[in-house]
């Protein structure tokens, strides 16, 4: 069978491989699509190749409805704004966190009285990593 | 013109992606198995690691210098280069996917007054949105925008993008280049040229052409004549096995899901003929679609999806069926498609594992696992099914991945997790 399917590609001319082949190889061609699902890849990640799923763990965002092991939408395009969420890098680790622009230079913002504001040293190895789009939270 | 996006060294750029701390520091990536190293940033070439070197003669690099060591997670790779090739398909229009890490594209849409800037911002989207560095280098022909790009990713001051648009830029560039770094003739014919005195690639293009064809043939004719200046060679020719790509435009557009499955199955089949050929056996397979850019009027479209293995293939039925496992994910209805196309990755000589691990009567039951195994695997993750299937074939050795990052891209269990 594979060598009967190498031959038949084999000639360039592109003949079309048989019927007989396509069953016996192939899933269905018909499965698994429909026109009228709501696609949430599709309404939630406007830019498919810069955006990723990544999920939260702490509760330091509590305030702005960020629980504990929700998935977070994150587009790594958007440029950051004051008050944007962001998935920051600092310090050698992944943190979200309010984005606040000041004049002072850069400060991060928790959603939890209990958590100090960071001030982001501007000689420190800090990033931006993406901005938050979405939350997904699982009641 | 042809451009040349040229991923930097691009495994271990995806491993950084998720690893920030790892920028500027040495990061190898070693081989299926962690045998030896397949790939590393500048900063651990500069310390004298090298390609092909065994894990256990580094092991006290390694600790010295603090490296970053991880096995290949092809998973990971695959994903970040189809979003790699998603932007350059959206800021370029066409291109052409030469390995997992590489494209050309076409210059249609740029200025040639202010081509630089405008491969610049390609550059910086890419580096931006994903997090991965390229080197974009553009010629008149395909092998010389490879050795653009060779410019461009070793001298920092061009920033990532090297134009050779004049003759004595050519002529420069050429002079020094060593041969042995020139695509399609380097590493097939490195003794003779040696033999010959050929040091630079403009040693190799003062020779007169019928000397070459005496000495090096077709392919030889084709290179001197591509160093000229005077395009020859497909993207598909310039492959020194470490991908194998079939891909077409349509002559007519194509908007059913039938049509695209033949295709892609004609494609994957050629691809699948080519690899038993070299007598070599691959693990990824990426599938790739792409609508017509000239046609403004209809909706763009580019989406590739990889899927890899857990146990290397050279077989059509195999190889043809995850095709189509994978050109399901992206198919999109209401999409004219132009192009469509096939490319085999991850590739390694079949002795290893066909002998070891398959006989004929297990290949068929195996190859009918492997399918189930890749749905449940979007599920579950990778790693134990790679170990039921090591099981199941019985005389399997265990495969060692002690040091492989979560796949963060393709797994829910294994994304990013944001202290908060």
């Amino acid at each position: 069978m594979g060598l009967e399917l190498l031959n038949i590609a084999d000639s360039k001319d592109g003949i079309m491989m048989s019927e007989e082949s396509v069953k016996a190889g192939f899933p269905s061609p018909a499965e698994g699509f429909s026109d009228n699902t709501i696609d949430l890849n599709h309404e939630l990640i406007h830019h498919r190749a810069t955006t990723f799923c990544t999920r939260v763990s702490g509760d330091s965002m509590i305030d702005a409805y960020i629980h504990d092991g929700d998935y977070l939408i994150v587009d790594r395009s958007l440029e950051p704004h004051d008050g944007d969420m962001a998935v920051c890098f600092i310090d050698g680790e992944f943190t979200l966190k309010y984005i606040e622009v000041t004049d002072k230079g850069i400060w991060l913002r928790p959603a939890n009285p209990n958590y100090p504001k960071i001030h982001v040293d501007p000689e420190s190895n800090f990033m931006i990593w993406g901005i938050v789009t979405y939350s997904i939270h699982k009641r | 013109m042809f451009g040349l996006c040229d991923c930097d060294s691009f495994f271990a750029s995806c491993e950084r992606v998720f690893r920030p701390e790892l920028y500027g520091k040495p990061v190898v990536v070693l081989s299926n198995n962690d045998g030896c190293i397949v790939a590393m940033t500048r900063e651990a070439k500069q310390i004298g690691l090298k390609r092909g070197m065994p894990l256990f003669q580094i092991k006290d690099i390694i600790e010295k210098y603090d490296v970053a060591v991880f096995s290949s997670n092809f998973a990971l790779y695959g994903d970040i280069s189809s979003r790699v090739m998603q932007i350059l398909a959206e800021e370029t229009g066409d291109i052409d996917i030469y390995s997992i890490d590489e494209a050309f594209f076409s210059l249609d849409r740029f200025n040639p007054e202010n081509m630089r800037e405008g491969l610049l911002q390609v550059r910086n989207k890419i580096f931006k949105g994903i997090g991965i560095p390229v080197s974009i280098g553009v010629a008149p022909t395909r092998t010389l925008a490879k050795v653009a790009s060779h410019y461009a990713k070793r001298y920092p001051g061009y920033k990532g993008v090297c134009i050779i648009d004049t003759e004595e830029k050519r002529k420069k560039a050429l002079e020094l280049l060593p041969v042995r770094d020139v695509w399609g003739i380097g590493r097939k014919f490195g003794k003779r040229l040696d033999y010959f005195g050929i040091t630079t690639a403009a040693d190799f293009v003062d020779r007169s052409e019928s000397w070459i064809r005496n000495e090096f043939h077709k392919s030889g004719v084709q290179t001197w004549k591509e160093l000229k200046g005077i395009p020859c060679k497909e993207s598909e020719e310039l492959s020194e096995k470490q991908s194998i790509c079939t891909s077409r435009s349509f002559e007519k557009m194509v908007c059913e899901w039938e049509q695209l499955v033949e295709s892609t199955a004609n494609f994957a089949s050629a691809c699948a003929g080519k690899l038993r050929r070299q007598h070599t056996v691959c693990q990824t397979i990426t599938v790739f679609v792409l609508s017509n850019r000239f046609r403004e009027d209809l909706e763009q479209y580019y989406n590739s999806r990889q899927i890899t293995m857990n146990v290397p293939t050279n077989s059509t039925m195999e190889i043809v069926n995850t095709a189509i496992i994978a050109l399901r994910q992206i198919f999109r209805k209401g999409i004219m498609y132009k192009k469509c196309g096939v490319v085999l990755s991850d590739i390694s000589s079949d002795k290893a594992y066909q002998q070891d691990i398959f006989d004929t009567k297990d290949r068929l039951k195996l190859s009918r696992l492997t399918k189930a195994i890749d749905s449940i695997n979007n599920k579950n993750g990778t790693d134990t099914i790679h170990l039921a299937i090591q099981n199941v074939s019985d005389k399997g050795q265990n495969i060692r991945h002690e040091h492989r990052s979560p796949c963060y891209t393709t797994n829910i269990n294994d994304v990013l997790i944001v202290k908060v």
